[in-house]
């Protein structure tokens, strides 16, 4: 039982995370509030598969001499890296489109509120 | 049995697409009525044309057939002009001609609004209808069968009241309803089988259905076509529809729509399940129950209906179930006398709707009670009106008559003297709901309608014609058609033993 | 010889195309449409040639960079793709064709933009479709949402705040995708879907991998509007602009749709998901469920674009049920009703679009007869679509929806059969409700002076007829859609 917090206590790190953003981005009214939940939903995501290419005494994915590249258990796995740096500018992509949205939504109805924006579009 | 040989022909898809064509030119020349009216003609006289051309080759047994393509794996889009579709295909491209001059007179007579919707509307019924005639299968058939519905559709609502589209939806929601159920059937067969063509004397491969499916199929394809064939309890459809304008009422509702749906009864019978199956499962018994009932429920309701147009109306609820009545008791005379009745029917009721319209159109009076003496005025009309009259009673020697005395044939072979009762009783009711209108015009005294004042002839030769014609066919059947040879060569088609050899 | 390059060049011409039109858009106010356009038609012609080469050879892989999978990324044309590529530049072609005058009318100054994005939305569902890599496919899943939340967003800004809602939903939708491909990565060690599926083979099912996969089933659910995840499809489809709803609303979905059939039945093996872990069995019943929802939820509309929404609830649902069926002809269905429904909405949109031109309120209660009249072109396009909504012959839902009874009948599903006779019947109530008010006066008093023409314009009717009596087309064709084209795309076990 222990060892699954010890062993495994970076995913559930990551798996907080996950909910305070899901949590964030479905219960706040504040459309902002809501931006903030997605990016925290987004991030960890990108952590979690930063903590499942990491390797206890691995060394980072850049040729070393002394290491060579026969034995590649002393790396750790680069993939997962070089796809978070896709997902990450995913990530700022998605948070530019969402701002310029909250920007025209606020610039009409002057609200970010979601009750508030609701009554209004009426 | 052998499958009756077949010669491909262009003819059969002539027939459907010459109306389909017309259908655009007519769209086309809206603004030129005058034209416009000259493409239906054109057309009715070609398809009329098609068909007969076809009559010689379906006597002789040969039918043409006409595959355009797939219309999905391993079933075919294709006509065949096999005996029973020539025999319907005739009576509907007959009386399109004669319908069609009519509702020229009609629709300018009464000044109707959007005729060119409803001259497109009607040649595109008509195509359907041929198409439902000359289907080779069932997915073919219910192809047409959703285009009739379709075409007929803008029809029933023509005058655009809210009652009309209020027949149009029950319209509507009765047929796609029965075109779904049709569907699932089909999709069963086609699952089971893989086959769909029709096949006189049985489609079904014995063996790979079940008693308790073969029952299911039958409540499916029931529903499908009965409909459209007025089916008590599915026949509500068919008295509200009467909103429609007096041709489309003649044409259709007397003709093209529920003869499609008793045509197709007489194939779901005939050709999809076979008398073999229809007695071994019990179904005969089943259908003359609820076709006999129809029978006398519809002609007691059509005495109780003061406006003519709805007494028609039952009147056909009842007469569409004598065919249906004597398709389900699978005797040879009994499918003679169905398909002769096919006929007979059509002509008669198309006579006695066309009156009603022309009285329509130039008394403006649609009750019953408001024809007092009016025969005096419109001679012919009502001249015409009783020859229907006691045709549909069955009265010699009009062709109702010949009809009539082969579906008593029909019983008696069967043994079932209960149905020759059903038909005898239905007759005198007949009698007492139709005589008056009769009585009414012609000896009831009227002031008002002294002098000689007939509707316009576009109007009352049409009328005239068809009375005429169902005399002549109840005096010599095969003088101008072999209608008698054809529908003899028909039932033997189906039932080429009698009696049939399990119980 | 171009076969081998179909898949890369339909992708490049779309994104190529996208970066241009700003740049030369200072030369002509109507060249971002005329190169939009053309790169549709251009990407049309290239997969016309490469289809019947993939029939013929077998899939084509192309290694992007020349990198050899399962290291480098590679893009797969085989006939689902093509016929999907195919699909998405037809219909986007014609949608785009239409937009000459709604772009400008409703986003004054911003064609240029406009276009761009949505050629990033049609590059990327191309990527989508033909890419052979599931984090390659996350990118260009996120491409075409984000570039798809810029067209529909833009506009007024009801549709702002309705793309929003869009937005959040459909970020997590990627997101548990990308955990889902995270997840089978750790378990496989490889994105590549070829590759994954033949150690899948030998390995077999994991219980992580298990998890995996139903992230990746609820994220692309969330995309395609499964029902219940359908929540935020309505408001964007109202309320966004005409060519932007045209475009994403055929083709967004379905091509999630896609990617659902093609990680279901391609990369696992069919009988997982049939039989071991019951994900299409779970799927069907969403299907059904969505069907029945998403018609009675139409039937309540006033709004036609609303109801054309949920209609589309109601339309993926079928291809869920397809996809659920698990059969030979529960896919066939499937396949041909994304193809027929895509043209069918296109032209419903469309035709929406045409009244939003002419000044005309959406509001079905305020349709008219005079409409007929004034624009009987548009009119006959509605009916034609519509009556292909029912269902009803010889029109191409007709054939779908034959394809998917056959299917529920094979595997016994009586609730799947009801469920879809039941639909066409609703599915008729509220298509009929529209086309009597179309055309009948319904006792309304009735003008007969007749009214100015407002369909003059080529590019707004051609396309949407064009659409129209191409279902017809279509239902003709559809043996020969089925035999060649989808028959040949069927997985391996059924």
């Amino acid at each position: 039982m222990t060892e699954l917090v010890h062993d495994y206590y970076a995913y559930w790190f990551c798996f907080g995370l996950l909910t305070l953003g899901l949590y964030g981005m479905l219960l706040k009214r504040n459309l902002v509030k809501k931006v903030i939940g997605l990016s925290i939903f987004q991030v960890s995501i990108i952590l979690f598969f930063i903590i499942a290419a990491y390797k206890d005494g691995g060394t980072v994915p850049v040729l070393d001499e002394r290491l060579g590249v026969a034995e590649s258990a002393y790396y750790i796995n680069p993939l997962p890296h070089t796809l978070m740096l896709t997902a990450i500018v995913v990530g700022v992509a998605t948070l530019g489109v969402a701002f310029a949205l909250l920007i025209r939504i606020y610039g009409k109805y002057g609200t970010l509120d979601e009750d508030v924006l609701i009554e209004r579009m009426k | 049995m052998d499958v009756s040989p077949t010669y491909d022909s262009f003819v059969p898809a002539v027939a459907v697409l010459v109306s389909l064509v017309a259908t655009g030119l007519i769209v086309l020349s809206g603004r030129w009525p005058n034209l416009r009216e000259g493409w239906t003609l054109l057309a009715g006289v070609v398809k009329f044309g098609c068909v007969v051309s076809l009559l010689p080759d379906a006597l002789a047994g040969r039918a043409a057939t006409f595959t355009v393509q797939e219309s999905v794996p391993g079933v075919d889009l294709s006509l065949r002009a096999d005996p029973l579709g020539v025999f319907f295909a005739l009576i509907a491209s007959t009386l399109w001609i004669v319908t069609s001059i009519y509702s020229i007179g009609y629709m300018r007579g009464n000044g109707e609004k959007r005729q060119t919707r409803f001259f497109a509307s009607f040649a595109l019924s008509l195509s359907a209808t041929i198409g439902i005639a000359f289907a080779e299968n069932l997915l073919t058939f219910l192809i047409f069968y959703e285009l009739l519905t379709l075409a007929t559709y803008p029809l029933v609502v023509h005058k655009e009241t809210p009652e009309a589209i209020r027949s149009g939806r029950m319209y509507l929601t009765y047929a796609l309803t029965a075109g779904l159920c049709f569907l699932v059937a089909t999709a069963w067969i086609y699952l089971v089988q893989g086959n769909l063509d029709f096949h006189a004397g049985g489609m079904l491969e014995s063996g790979l259905f079940s008693p308790d499916a073969l029952r299911g199929l039958f409540v499916l394809f029931m529903v499908g076509v009965g409909v459209k064939s007025g089916l008590m309890p599915l026949h509500s459809w068919l008295p509200a529809a009467m909103v429609a304008p007096t041709p489309v009422s003649a044409l259709l509702h007397a003709v093209a729509v529920v003869k499609s749906g008793v045509f197709g009864v007489i194939r779901v019978v005939g050709f999809v399940f076979g008398p073999e199956l229809m007695a071994g499962a019990g179904l005969d018994v089943v259908l003359a129950i609820v076709a006999g009932a129809t029978i006398l429920l519809a002609s007691m309701i059509a005495m109780r209906q003061d406006n003519l147009k709805k007494r028609l109306a039952y009147s056909t609820v009842g007469h569409l179930s004598y065919i249906v009545l004597g398709a389900a008791m699978l005797t040879p005379a009994g499918f003679t006398g169905g398909l002769l009745h096919m006929g007979a029917h059509a002509l008669m009721k198309i006579t006695l709707f066309m009156c009603a319209g022309a009285i329509y159109v130039h008394m403006h009076k649609t009750e019953v009670s408001q024809l007092d003496g009016m025969g005096r005025a419109m001679p012919w009309t009502f001249g015409a009106f009783a020859v229907g009259a006691l045709g549909l009673a069955g009265i010699p020697p009009i062709n109702g008559f010949l009809s009539k005395y082969y579906l008593g044939l029909g019983a008696v072979e069967s043994g079932q003297l209960v149905v020759l009762g059903v038909y005898l009783l239905s007759g005198l009711l007949n009698a007492v709901y139709f005589f008056p209108v009769v009585l009414r015009g012609f000896f009831r005294p009227a002031p008002a309608y002294e002098r000689y004042n007939e509707a316009s002839p576009w109007m009352v030769v049409p009328l005239c014609l068809t009375a005429v014609l169902a005399v002549v066919f109840g005096l010599f059947p095969d003088l101008l058609a072999p209608i008698y040879s054809l529908a003899s060569g028909i039932s033997a088609e189906i039932l080429p033993t009698f009696p049939l050899n399990s119980p | 010889m171009i076969p081998d390059h179909v898949a890369v060049i339909s992708i490049v011409v779309f994104l190529l195309t996208a970066i241009i039109i700003p740049l030369v858009s200072r030369w002509g106010d109507r060249l971002p449409y005329a190169m939009a356009v053309a790169a549709c038609a251009v990407v049309f012609i290239l997969n016309a040639i490469g289809l019947p080469a993939v029939l013929a050879a077998g899939e084509i892989h192309y290694a992007l960079g020349g990198w050899e999978p399962p290291i480098g990324i590679e893009l797969v044309l085989d006939p689902l793709s093509a016929f999907f590529v195919l699909m998405i530049s037809g219909v986007a072609g014609i949608v785009l064709w239409h937009s000459s005058r709604p772009v400008p009318a409703e986003l004054p100054g911003r064609g240029s933009v406009f276009y761009s994005a949505a050629l990033l939305t049609l590059g990327a569902l191309s990527g989508m479709v033909l890419t052979g890599d599931l984090f390659n496919l996350y990118v260009f899943l996120e491409i075409a949402a984000l570039s798809g939340y810029a067209l529909l967003g833009s506009g007024t800004a009801r549709a702002a705040a309705a793309t929003f809602r869009y937005l959040i939903l459909g970020t997590v939708g990627a997101s548990l995708y990308l955990l889902g491909i995270g997840l089978i990565f750790l378990e496989t060690g490889t994105l590549n879907m070829a590759d994954l599926s033949a150690i899948l083979a030998v390995t077999g099912l994991s219980p992580l991998l298990v998890i995996g996969i139903v992230f990746i089933v609820a994220g692309i659910g969330l995309k395609m509007a499964l029902f219940p995840l359908h929540l935020w499809l309505p408001d964007v489809y109202t309320a966004g602009s005409t060519t932007a709803t045209a475009l994403i609303a055929p083709l967004g979905t379905k091509v999630a749709a896609y990617v659902l059939f093609r990680l279901l039945f391609f990369v696992l093996e069919p009988d997982w998901v049939r039989v071991d872990l019951p994900v299409t069995t779970v799927i069907g019943w969403l299907g059904a469920a969505g069907i029945v929802w998403g018609s009675i939820m139409a039937i309540a509309q006033d709004n036609l674009r609303r109801m054309l929404a949920y209609s589309s609830v109601a339309q993926i649902g079928y291809i869920a049920l397809g996809l659920g069926l698990g059969n030979a002809h529960g896919f066939i269905g499937a396949m041909l009703h994304a193809l027929n429904h895509a043209c069918m909405k296109a032209c419903l949109f469309l035709v929406s679009g045409n009244l939003r031109a002419a000044g005309r309120s959406q509001s079905i209660a305020e349709l008219d007869h005079s409409l007929q009249r004034s624009m009987p072109w548009t009119a006959a396009a509605f009916t034609l679509a519509a009556i292909s909504m029912i269902g009803l012959p010889p029109l191409a839902g007709f054939f779908s929806k034959w394809y998917l009874l056959l299917g529920s009948w094979e595997q016994g599903s009586w609730i799947f059969l009801a469920v879809i006779v039941i639909s066409s019947l609703l599915n008729a109530v509220y298509f009929f409700r529209v086309i009597e008010r179309m055309y009948l006066a319904g006792g309304a008093k009735t003008d007969d002076k007749a009214p100015e023409r407002l369909d003059r314009h080529v590019n707004l009717v051609a396309p949407a007829v064009v659409l129209g009596v191409g279902l017809l087309l279509l239902g003709f064709a559809n043996v020969v859609i089925v035999n060649f084209l989808i028959r040949p795309m069927l997985p391996g076990g059924f």
